[in-house]
């Protein structure tokens, strides 16, 4: 930062767009409207691309796509009351994710505010618990300084969501604009360094534990801390697991990585985690779909947890040894401390430990059964378009079922291929965030791979997509329901179907849909066309195309911990406990 | 659960004190009082909060808080070694007859009179939770018409001000 300022007078609005310009934006999602409208004109001269969506959350779910893939800061715009509401969804995913995003909105005049002028909600108050931090300006003097701490506050720490709501009258009047040359928060000092203490203590630990397990969370991925984690697990040969936010900070054909733990977790992962004497907690929070019923959750394991977040520390489970800071300095000096342990000749001994992991993942492999019918598997699709499509490709994902089999079969060797919603399990969240992912990684395969209930909330955005050139791939996987809530009637609702058949099979026609939008529409009906199917659609690539996989129905996401269950009491299919080996 | 005071200095921002309510509200903690004023420095606020919990969902509510990019610091005042002041309205039914009790009783709580009228008297008091409520329970007998009471303020005792204290070794923000 530095030199920025014109000194000439300007609009509070071209004040803003240069803030953004200032700011590195070069790509951003939104909407026009009344009370944002005077920030739409300048936009029309800047070099700063934004791409008109169809719907507000399709602009705020891009913003987290892009940010997502490319790990830099996602915006969106929008104007006053329901431009400004209709972001909330993403706001509140992104808080849930801890995405970098800005986010920022045309507010009423300031005269105006709290008359219930038309088009006026109070957006600042309605997103204070789903920021990071959030702003009303209505001084155009204060717009450089507000967009400057909203990015920096987006981006560093615990990455997360920031709104900034400007009055119309302010992006109206005249200002100078000065963009900051320090940001001054006397309030905000993440702390990314961490304790050398703590880290000693840890690698202590480490070389005394007898089963120890790398859990694995999203804040490697955001930390960009891959190659450390790879190193880590490597030198110390201990297992690893990733969760569903992690899924790509490890990779999956890495021997020592024993995949996803949680509600549909492998067995060998959730048996590692409830087997092991410490867990060594890396930018994870002890979610409730990992941990299952929390008193029971890895009882014998000793607890090392790091996270930039230190409210999250001890917040669900108490840490043996807590350790504060950015998993990119962690991870590293984590590495030192062991390798300091090693020289000195002090080394854990983890082969009785393997032996029982390596049982557990060569009796309980993550599988399906093909439906008797010759119908289609959605777990087989999803698995070859992995395979097909490969680990260079991102994959965005819905929510439920398919979200769960994209997360169980594709195979994920890099950070920042894999973007859903994991936190708050925003149905709608893939063909917006795989928009988003798209613009910001143009020379990647964008996947999204979706359901039939998730793609009718959000697929207006095929129309964005194809009239921006931004040729995105819907996989839809249609069983005409909405599966997961299916699937849980099913085992716990005596399958009683209560409104979960969408007769999509039926209504909509989604190849129909897809060409009505201008987009390429294939359908699969049977495995035999699977593969020839995708490498169709992986070859067009001058138009977004969907391909309505009709799947059957009755396909189950297993392994599963019901709610609130002990992951003790997984199942690896309906009525059917694994055998956790009679070592202990 | 146990009582707790946190001083809790804070940017004067708009928007500041419905932060930290929401905060609480969204999180599930009770505030048992909360007082808000200047200090000493211009800018910064002053919120003194109590609050009945734990002390683990105590260390939540205190990082938490700490996560807040206005909340400059924390400091949980321990009751043996801080002033802790709530100040009381109270308007009492006095006639002829009780008029002289209660004004004894106003003595003897070192409380005062601040108006007075035919049928009423209106007392301030200033003490603590625990003395002032030991006010109260000699005053209902005679009626009370109406009542006010602020939040708790405290300050640690000793020649330190808060802005010499470290904040509390956990609470650092992110």
């Amino acid at each position: 930062m530095g030199e920025q300022s014109t000194g000439a007078q300007i609009t509070g609005a071209q004040s803003l767009v240069l803030a953004l310009e200032a700011a590195g934006v070069t790509d951003v999602f939104g909407i026009p409207g009344g009370a944002i409208l005077p920030l739409y004109d300048p936009l029309m001269d800047s070099r700063i691309r934004h791409i008109l969506v169809r719907h507000e959350q399709g602009a705020g779910h891009a913003a987290e796509g892009f940010a997502g893939a490319t790990g830099r800061v996602g915006v969106c715009m929008a104007t006053s009351g329901p431009g400004a509401t209709n972001l909330v969804t993403p706001i509140a995913d992104a808080a849930m994710d801890s995405i970098p995003m800005v986010a920022i909105t045309g507010q009423v005049p300031s005269g105006a505010i709290g008359t219930d002028a038309f088009q006026e909600a109070d957006i600042r108050g309605i997103t204070m618990p789903i920021t990071k931090h959030n702003y009303l300006v209505t001084n155009p003097d204060d717009i450089p300084r507000a967009i400057a701490e909203a990015f920096h506050i987006a981006a560093t720490g615990r990455p997360g969501p920031v709104l900034v709501d400007v009055s119309k009258d302010a992006l109206q009047a005249l200002t100078t604009y000065n963009w900051p040359t320090a940001i001054d928060l006397p309030g905000y000092h993440p702390v990314t360094k961490p304790h050398a203490k703590q880290v000693r203590d840890a690698a202590s630990m480490i070389i005394a534990s007898k089963s120890p397990v790398l859990y694995v969370g999203g804040g490697v991925i955001r930390a960009n801390a891959s190659v450390a984690l790879r190193k880590l697990a490597e030198i110390s040969g201990i297992p690893v697991v990733t969760t569903l936010m992690a899924r790509g900070a490890f990779p999956d054909s890495h021997p020592q990585h024993l995949g996803m733990p949680g509600m549909h977790g492998s067995v060998a992962a959730v048996g590692a985690l409830q087997k092991s004497d410490l867990l060594i907690t890396l930018g994870a929070r002890f979610d409730d779909r990992v941990t299952g019923k929390l008193s029971t959750f890895a009882p014998n394991a000793s607890i090392i947890h790091a996270d930039i977040d230190p409210a999250e520390i001890g917040k669900n489970r108490y840490a043996d040894v807590p350790i504060v800071g950015d998993m990119a300095e962690v991870i590293p000096e984590l590495v030192m401390a062991l390798e300091a342990e090693y020289a000195a000749g002090n080394r854990g001994d983890y082969g009785a430990w393997w032996a029982l992991l390596n049982r557990m993942r060569e009796t309980y492999p993550m599988g399906y059964d093909l439906p008797d019918d010759g119908t289609l598997s959605p777990q087989y699709v999803i698995q070859r378009l992995g395979l097909i499509s490969g680990p260079d490709s991102i994959y965005a994902a819905g929510v439920g079922q398919h979200q769960m089999w994209a997360a169980q079969f594709i195979g994920y060797e890099n950070p920042n291929t894999w973007l859903n919603s994991g936190g708050l399990g925003t149905m709608g969240f893939a063909v917006p965030a795989a928009m988003g992912a798209k613009v910001g990684c143009p020379d990647k395969t964008v996947w999204a791979v979706d359901g039939d209930g998730c793609f009718q909330m959000t697929n207006q955005e095929l129309a964005t997509c194809a009239i921006n050139d931004i040729p995105i791939k819907v996989a839809l996987i249609n069983n005409s329901s909405l599966g997961m809530v299916r699937q849980w009637q099913t085992l716990f609702y005596n399958s009683r179907y209560s409104n979960t058949d969408l007769e999509s099979h039926r209504i909509p026609d989604f190849v129909k849909l897809a060409d009505a939008y201008g987009c390429h529409g294939l359908r699969c009906e049977s495995p035999d066309d699977v593969d020839t199917t995708i490498e169709k659609a992986m070859g067009m690539n001058d138009a977004p195309v969907v391909i309505d996989f009709i799947v059957h129905r009755d396909a189950m996401v297993w392994p599963m911990v019901a709610a609130g269950a002990s992951n003790d009491e997984i199942l690896v299919a309906r009525a059917m406990a694994p055998d956790w080996g009679s070592d202990e | 659960m146990s009582r707790h005071t946190l001083s809790v200095l804070v940017e004067d921002t708009p928007g500041v004190l419905a932060r930290v309510a929401i905060l609480f509200s969204r999180r599930g903690f009770n505030i048992e009082s909360l007082a808000v004023g200047p200090t000493e420095v211009p800018q910064v606020s002053r919120m003194t909060i109590v609050v009945n919990v734990e002390g683990a969902p105590l260390e939540q509510v205190t990082k938490q808080l700490n996560k807040l990019i206005n909340v400059l610091k924390i400091v949980e005042l321990d009751p043996d070694s801080s002033v802790q002041r709530e100040i009381l309205l109270v308007k009492v039914k006095a006639d002829l007859e009780t008029r002289s009790h209660i004004l004894e009783t106003v003595q003897l709580f070192r409380a005062k009179v601040v108006d007075v009228a035919s049928d009423a008297v209106t007392i301030e008091a200033t003490g603590n939770g625990d003395k002032l409520a030991a006010l109260l329970r000699v005053l209902e007998p005679f009626g009370i018409k109406e009542l006010v009471k602020s939040g708790a303020v405290a300050m640690a005792r000793g020649a330190r001000s808060i802005s010499d204290r470290p904040v509390r070794s956990a609470d650092r923000s992110a």
